[in-house]
């Protein structure tokens, strides 16, 4: 809002109240996963790396660890598949299904993922297709729990770098349609597909509800197990929520990066 | 032309087809779950009156009600508060504040329920602490119950809010400021017939999304309490996956009244958002300004939905 004389002390203290309500937890949590042990003083007396060292040797974390980037990077790599040319089509093609589109990835949000889960166990445990409890469920589960990211990712990068002008001069020059799809349009909206690539990842991997409904006994994700290690030991649920913490932490600072990036490029 | 369309609609059946079968399908399986007897065929409400007949259904809904107003409102009055106050600050500093908030919203679910879990649970580090001190407050306190819940709650919905609400403040320009006190209004006057009139369909929209947000809240409730306490989507939950009970129908008819209060709340949010745009809309240049602003920070979409 314009140039500002200093800000009030008003606003500043209520801005770190509010700092440290919002950052509390995380801290306290990553104190927990460093302490050897912590009663009765407001710091630990004694700091250990032990949780960390212990994460890595358990092999069900290591387990569920690669269970998890394993299912999100299928999962988004399948939708990346089905969502680019979908979503080039229905931008390009046929601009008067947008309405229907926008109200269409409007419902994921909508309904919460236990209301999901139940459609689909229902949909799933029976009949002629029986895939509750395995992975293919929980990948139809994630793609539409993924589609608003997606479909607003991709069509903003296209809409960004007017993809319609950039094919009609590809085609002009020469190009078939296929080609100018695949030597103009992706290089150019590349940078804003990574990103939504990547949020999605995120979301993906943050996911618990779904993956312990459907598929609860039988996949364990990294969700799942800190789930399930929460009653064990604190510290090393505590080493294991900040290693994660950590690890979304990056994903997101790349996205922040890339879109800064992909910024400049659109202005420059 | 022809070949063209044909072309077209190859590109869009794997989509349609996915959509159908993990959208629509799960959806429409839903509903005439809810609605199939228990016996025979046909259609019957059985379910939906054992619920409405149930005191036990009737108070998990209540609950779910009452947790997900009272964290909404809590939820949007701090994040007025705080975006309002945000606004003072630098650009700079505004930008880490944001980002402080927004990295905060990615932490829910499981991870918080068991932050929570350390910091105040029956052996967390606070309980504990203040025993010691005999802080004598603290001592009804419980984590696993309603005023836990409800913290809880409140912790993942006003980063949630506060940076929803940020960009209509964002959009309220200092120069409409200057404008109406050169015409001689005062800032009071300024904010009750410019200022609020502006903020009030971005308010109620964040309502909206905030209680659907709490309204399908399972993560935190589900580590935090499990099948303590009773809510809507932990009921649903253990009705479905069956722990001790198995009455998947049953499920089925409390999940179509979960959704139908999910849908309004987004419902409410969608039609919000129609009326902010008439302030906005008038100019073309705002708009393209704000598309670029969503796509430079596309960690602020993660926050719309993300108590998974």
């Amino acid at each position: 809002m314009g140039t500002k004389k200093k800000t009030g002390w008003a606003h500043r203290s209520l801005m770190l109240v509010l700092m440290i309500y919002l950052l509390l937890p995380l801290l306290a949590t990553t104190i927990y996963a460093f302490a050897k042990d912590w009663q009765a003083t407001v710091l630990p007396e004694r700091w250990t790396l032990e949780w960390f060292s212990g994460m890595f040797q358990d092999i069900r974390f290591l387990d569920a660890l690669w269970t998890s980037l394993y299912l999100c990077g299928i999962s988004v790599a399948f939708s990346l598949v089905i969502m680019l040319p979908a979503v080039f089509i229905i931008t390009v093609y046929l601009p008067k299904w947008e309405t229907f589109m926008k109200g269409l990835v409007v419902l994921p949000y909508a309904v919460p993922g236990v209301v999901a889960a139940v459609g689909l166990i229902r949909a799933y445990s029976s009949g002629p297709i029986n895939i509750t409890g395995t992975a293919y469920i929980l990948i139809g589960a994630y793609f539409i729990v993924i589609l608003p990211y997606m479909y607003q990712g991709i069509r903003n990068s296209l809409l960004t770098v007017s993809a319609v002008e950039l094919l009609n001069s590809a085609e002009m020059l020469g190009a078939t349609r296929i080609k100018a799809f695949r030597s103009v349009v992706l290089p150019n909206i590349w940078p804003g597909v990574i990103i939504s690539t990547l949020l999605s990842f995120s979301v993906l991997f943050g996911e618990f509800v779904l993956t312990n409904l459907l598929v609860g006994g039988h996949i364990q994700t990294i969700q799942v197990y800190l789930y399930q290690r929460v009653g064990e030991s604190g510290h090393l649920a505590s080493a294991i929520a900040i290693s994660y913490f950590v690890f979304i932490l990056l994903l997101s600072m790349i996205l922040m990066k890339l879109g800064q990036k992909m910024n400049k490029g659109v202005q420059g | 032309m022809k070949r063209r369309n044909r072309w077209v609609f190859l590109g869009l059946v794997p989509f349609a087809i996915m959509v159908i079968a993990f959208q629509f399908a799960p959806i429409l399986s839903m509903l005439t779950g809810s609605l199939k007897p228990e016996a025979g065929s046909g259609i019957s409400f059985d379910f939906y009156t054992k619920i409405i007949n149930s005191k036990y259904y009737l108070q998990a809904i209540k609950n779910s009600l009452l947790i997900s107003i009272f964290s909404s409102v809590i939820g949007i009055i701090v994040g007025l508060i705080c975006a309002y106050s945000i606004t003072r600050f630098s650009p700079r500093v505004r930008d880490r504040l944001l980002m402080l908030s927004n990295m905060t919203s990615n932490f829910a679910g499981v991870p918080l329920a068991f932050a929570y879990i350390i910091l105040l649970g029956s052996n967390g580090v606070f309980t504990l602490l203040f025993k010691q001190w005999g802080w004598s407050v603290f001592a009804d306190f419980n984590l696993y119950s309603w005023s836990g819940l409800v913290l809880v709650y409140v912790y993942f919905q006003v980063p949630l809010a506060l940076l929803l609400l940020y960009p209509s403040f964002y959009g309220i320009r200092e120069q409409w400021m200057e404008a109406a006190s050169l015409l001689g209004a005062s800032k009071w006057r300024f904010w009750t017939t410019i200022g609020i009139p502006i903020l009030t369909p971005a308010v109620f929209g964040t309502l909206g999304i905030l209680f659907a947000n709490a309204m399908g809240a399972y993560a935190t409730a589900y580590a935090l309490v499990g099948g303590n306490y009773n809510l809507l989507a932990v009921r649903i939950g253990s009705l479905v996956s069956g722990d001790v009970v198995n009455q998947p129908q049953l499920g089925n008819a409390l999940a179509v009244i979960l959704a139908l209060s999910t849908l309004l709340a987004v419902y409410l949010n969608h039609k919000m958002t129609q009326r902010s745009q008439m302030f906005n809309s008038t100019h073309a240049f705002a708009r393209k300004a704000r598309s670029r602003r969503k796509l430079l920070r596309p960690w602020g979409a993660s926050s719309v939905k993300e108590e998974l």
